[in-house]
């Protein structure tokens, strides 16, 4: 819909007030079948009790020979640091992120 | 276009005089066998806006409804008369007079019969129905926005409700011509970037931030101030994200001090935290329209909020600075006076707290403590910040007492100092509250510094008002204050 001079006739031409940025068309990566080889992080974000559903992941991620690297966001109100998401990003293959309350 | 320059317009003399009229005016009409002389002499051009037949008997007449002349030559009044010498203007005579058009012409016993002078009338590039179009034609190449149509087909109201543009309530379809009125409000360059607009971090202009403050309905007065509150709202102090993201009911509100207040007529006295007030109503819109359009923040979205309030469409409010014991909110934070700002805030919606009988300022000021324990939960402390709205009538017994701002905070901090035997885990039948301790301290309501206190309201009413907010501090939200004036 997007037009370059005055608009059809009888039509009425707008500013766009959005940030004009094509829909991400992306589709999610698919699940591994198992974590045999895999960099597997456990990301905390830093929510109260989140870190007591990572640690028995952790110990049943362990019990199966899977060894995960631990990561936390400062703070659960905040998006993660460019940093951290480097850091996760070469570090690991799949991650598991906890929420909680 | 500047006034001298020839070069909006290639047709026009290096030389000569330059009239420009139109056949309905009647001084136009009263001068038409004036220039029918002055055009017997070469070098005299007649522009006409409206009738390319008149004005009779003129030998170099020439076409001008498309106003492209007119514009160049900034023409206001017709007839307008200008003298060029070396393609620079040398002169210009408004209307008619016989003396200033004889100074300018250098011909004497011009218009005989005439009246000596007659005023002009306004040029048809001020009309309202070709001043839009006119507009949009000299200053609409200034803006980069993408252009998008709506079909004649479409209603205006639905498709921008279709195109998700809207807040659930209809906005106003923002034109190019609306957009280039809006931008008159502010000299900042439409492209300047004015902030990073979370969540998805988007640097949004000066043009697009005018664009959504027309959609709010905004006057271009109000620019600044929607300029200057998303500058605040994008701060890391304030953190916009967190507040949008939170499952929280809070969202931005925005308190206005200084002159422009009432510049551009914002409400602080009765229902100032309601509805009714253009100001008050749409420069709070406008700041969740930019979050919500160009953020990309939208409800059920990256806004998780388990219930919201009926302020997230927009709250913005003034202070009453001339009736207030206190110091204006915004010298408490900084700004100096005389000058306007703006200080955004995480808000719930408000919640009165009554007290009809206190005249000791002691014991209103308790009151209005026990309204603020019930912020995010009376058992709980510290985690949330509050603004109290405090109003005139209650502000009185203050004043009458000699209490200022410093005063009612420091007594809301003594009666905001909580118990731990009525607030822990389990107290009062209730599990929810703070975690038993190994001390029997009393424990601060809210955090140094996350209690705000503002007044405003109508003169009769013993009611003022607790906005409960968000997470205070680091981990959350800090209210911000920033001046109006750099938008201007």
């Amino acid at each position: 819909m997007a037009v370059t001079g005055t608009g059809s006739a009888g039509s009425l031409v707008i500013l766009d007030p959005t940030d004009e940025s094509a829909p991400d068309v992306r589709t999610a990566l698919e699940r591994p079948a198992s974590l045999d080889g895999l960099r597997v992080g456990l990301l905390d974000i830093s929510k109260p009790r989140g870190d007591v559903f990572l640690d028995r992941l952790a110990e049943l991620l362990a019990e199966r020979g899977t060894t995960v690297r631990r990561y936390a966001k400062p703070t659960f109100t905040k998006p993660m640091p460019p940093d951290l998401r480097r850091e996760i990003t070469a570090e690991c293959d799949v991650v598991i992120e906890a929420l909680a309350d | 276009m500047t006034r001298v320059g020839i070069t909006g317009s290639p047709d026009l003399a290096g030389d000569g005089l330059v009239a420009v009229v139109k056949r309905d005016c009647p001084t136009c009409q009263l001068v038409e066998p004036v220039l029918a002389g002055l055009s017997r002499a070469p070098g005299v051009t007649v522009y006409t806006q409206d009738d390319p037949d008149f004005p009779a008997d003129v030998a170099d007449r020439r076409d001008d409804t498309e106003l492209s002349t007119s514009l160049a030559l900034d023409i206001e009044t017709v007839p307008t008369l200008v003298r060029f010498a070396g393609g620079v203007e040398t002169g210009r005579v408004v209307g008619w007079s016989r003396a200033q058009w004889t100074e300018l012409t250098g011909v004497a016993d011009l218009g005989e019969g005439l009246p000596e002078h007659r005023p002009g009338c306004g040029s048809r590039t001020l009309d309202p129905d070709v001043a839009e179009e006119l507009l949009v034609r000299t200053r609409g190449g200034s803006l980069r926005s993408r252009r998008l149509e709506i079909t004649a087909l479409e209603d205006e109201a639905e498709a921008l409700f279709d195109r998700g543009f809207t807040d659930g309530l209809p906005v106003v379809a923002p034109t190019p011509a609306r957009v280039l009125r809006m931008l008159e409000g502010t000299s900042r360059d439409p492209g300047e970037v004015v902030a990073v607009i979370p969540p998805n971090l988007v640097p949004a202009t000066v043009e697009k931030v005018a664009i959504n403050a027309v959609l709010a309905g905004c006057r271009p007065e109000y620019l600044p101030v929607v300029l200057a509150a998303v500058e605040a709202a994008c701060t890391d102090e304030f953190n916009a994200h967190g507040l949008l993201a939170t499952t929280w009911g809070a969202g931005p509100a925005i308190v206005v001090n200084g002159p422009v207040r009432a510049e551009i007529g914002m409400n602080w006295a009765g229902n100032a935290l309601g509805q009714g007030n253009r100001a008050n109503s749409t420069i709070g819109r406008a700041l969740q329209l930019v979050i919500r359009n160009i953020g990309g923040g939208r409800p059920q979205e990256v806004d998780r909020a388990a219930l919201g309030h009926p302020g997230k469409v927009g709250f913005c409010f003034a202070e009453d600075e001339e009736g207030s014991p206190f110091e204006p909110l915004a010298q408490s934070r900084g700004v100096p006076p005389g000058r306007s700002a703006v200080t955004v805030f995480a808000a719930e919606g408000p919640r009165g707290v009554a007290d009809q009988i206190s005249r000791r300022p002691e014991s209103l000021a308790r009151s209005l403590a026990l309204g603020l324990r019930a912020v995010v939960h009376p058992k709980l402390v510290r985690g949330f910040d509050a603004t109290l709205v405090v109003c005139p009538e209650h502000a009185r017994v203050f004043a009458d007492a000699g209490w200022d701002r410093a005063r009612l905070e420091a007594a809301l901090d003594e009666y905001l100092l909580l118990d731990r035997a009525e607030i822990t885990r389990g107290a009062g039948g209730i599990d929810e509250g703070v975690p038993a301790g190994d001390s029997d301290r009393p424990l601060p309501k809210f955090r140094p510094g996350g209690l705000m206190i503002v007044h405003a309201g109508g003169g009769a009413g013993m009611f003022s008002a607790v906005i409960g907010g968000w997470a205070g501090g680091p981990g959350g939200s800090a209210p911000v204050t920033r001046e109006v004036d750099p938008w201007r």
